[in-house]
C-alpha cells in the first residue's frame, strides 16, 4: 500500500518517552557491563538486560520493565504527551538490541568473555544515541538490511 | 576495573562524536547538481508546476510521520508544490536506483522531474522552505542559462 500525505501508523500508539527513558536505563545498565569488563558479573547482567530485549522484541518496547518503570513511576509525575508514537520503531530497535547482546552472551557462555564487554559497548552507543538525541535504529538500519536481502525473482511483489 | 574506567571514556566520547554527527546531518539539505529528469509515472508521483518532495518511508520509522506532517503543511501551503510519500518495501528498486540508504529520505525536485537536492533525517519546517528555495534558485539559474 502506497501511503500519501498524512501517514497513519496501525492501532493505538504509545508515548514516545516511553521507549527513550527505556533505551537510559538500559544504556546506565551497559555502562556498567562495559566497567566489569569479562567477568562472570558482567555476563549476567549483560543476560538480564539481553532477557529485557527479548521482551521487547516479543512485546514492544512498553512491554519490558523498563516500560513497566515508566508507566508506573515516572509517567504520573510527566504532563500527558502530546502526541502517540507508533509501537514498529522501537519495538524493531529492541530487536536490534537482542541480536546485539544476545551474540554477547552467547559468546561469553561459551568461554569468550571479552566479546561481552564489546556486545556491551556497541549496544551501549546505539541506546544512549536513542535516549539522549532520539536515534531511531529502524530509519537507519531497516533499509540497509532490507537492500541486503538479494533481489526476488519476477519483480519482488508481496 | 581501571581498564573498564578507561574504556567506557573512549565509548561514551565515540558515542558523543556520532551523535553530534548524526544531529548535524539531521534534514540537511544537500543539492544534487547535474541529476539527469526522471520519469516519476510509475511511482505515481504527480510532478508539482514548482516543486515536488518524494519522501521515502518506513514502518519502522517514527520520524517519518513527522517528516510527512512538515512537508504536507509546506504542499497546502504553496500551489504547485506537492508531496508524495512512498513506503521502501514496496519500491525497493527505486531505492537501489537512487542508492538511499536510510529513511525518511527525502528527494526534492523541479517541475521536470529533476532531482535538485536531497534531504535524510527528520525534516524541519525550516529545512522545507530552504529546498523549496532550492528549487527556486535552480529554476532561475536554469531561465539564465537558456537565454
Amino acid at each position: 500500500m502506497t501511503r500519501t500525505g498524512t501517514a497513519q501508523g496501525t492501532g493505538l500508539g504509545i508515548d514516545p518517552r516511553g521507549p527513550r527513558f527505556g533505551a537510559g536505563v538500559t544504556a546506565a545498565l551497559l555502562a556498567v557491563v562495559v566497567l566489569l569488563g569479562g567477568s562472570t558479573a558482567g555476563l549476567v547482567l549483560l543476560a538480564v538486560v539481553a532477557a529485557g530485549f527479548l521482551l521487547g522484541t516479543i512485546r514492544g518496547a512498553e512491554g519490558t520493565w523498563q516500560g513497566w518503570v515508566f508507566r508506573t513511576l515516572v509517567r504520573p509525575r510527566l504532563a500527558p504527551s502530546h502526541e502517540l508514537e507508533d509501537r514498529r520503531p522501537p519495538r524493531f530497535a529492541q530487536g536490534v538490541g537482542l541480536l546485539v547482546t544476545g551474540v554477547g552472551v552467547g559468546l561469553g557462555l561459551s568461554g569468550v568473555l571479552v566479546a561481552v564487554p564489546i556486545a556491551a559497548a556497541v549496544a551501549f552507543v546505539a541506546a544512549a544515541l536513542n535516549a539522549v538525541v532520539g536515534l531511531c535504529l529502524g530509519c537507519e538500519l531497516y533499509l540497509l538490511l532490507r537492500r541486503l536481502r538479494p533481489r526476488s525473482a519476477g519483480g519482488g511483489a508481496q | 576495573m581501571a581498564d573498564g574506567i578507561v574504556t567506557l571514556a573512549v565509548v561514551m566520547a565515540v558515542t558523543a562524536a556520532i551523535g553530534w554527527w548524526w544531529l548535524r546531518r539531521q534534514g540537511a539539505v544537500r543539492t544534487r547538481p547535474g541529476t539527469d529528469a526522471r520519469d516519476w509515472t510509475d511511482q505515481g508521483v504527480l510532478l508539482g508546476a514548482r516543486a515536488t518532495f518524494v519522501q521515502l518511508s518506513a514502518a519502522v520509522c517514527a520520524p517519518c510521520r513527522a517528516t510527512a506532517r512538515v512537508l504536507g503543511e509546506l504542499a497546502n501551503a504553496h500551489p504547485g508544490v506537492t508531496h508524495r510519500e512512498l513506503d521502501v518495501d514496496e519500491n525497493l528498486d527505486l531505492v537501489r536506483e537512487l542508492s538511499v540508504l536510510r529513511t525518511p529520505t527525502v528527494l526534492v525536485l523541479d517541475p521536470a522531474g529533476r532531482e535538485v537536492a536531497r534531504m535524510s533525517g527528520v525534516v524541519s519546517r525550516r529545512q522545507a522552505n530552504e529546498a523549496l528555495g532550492t528549487v527556486d534558485h535552480q529554476m532561475i539559474d536554469d531561465g539564465r542559462t537558456r537565454t
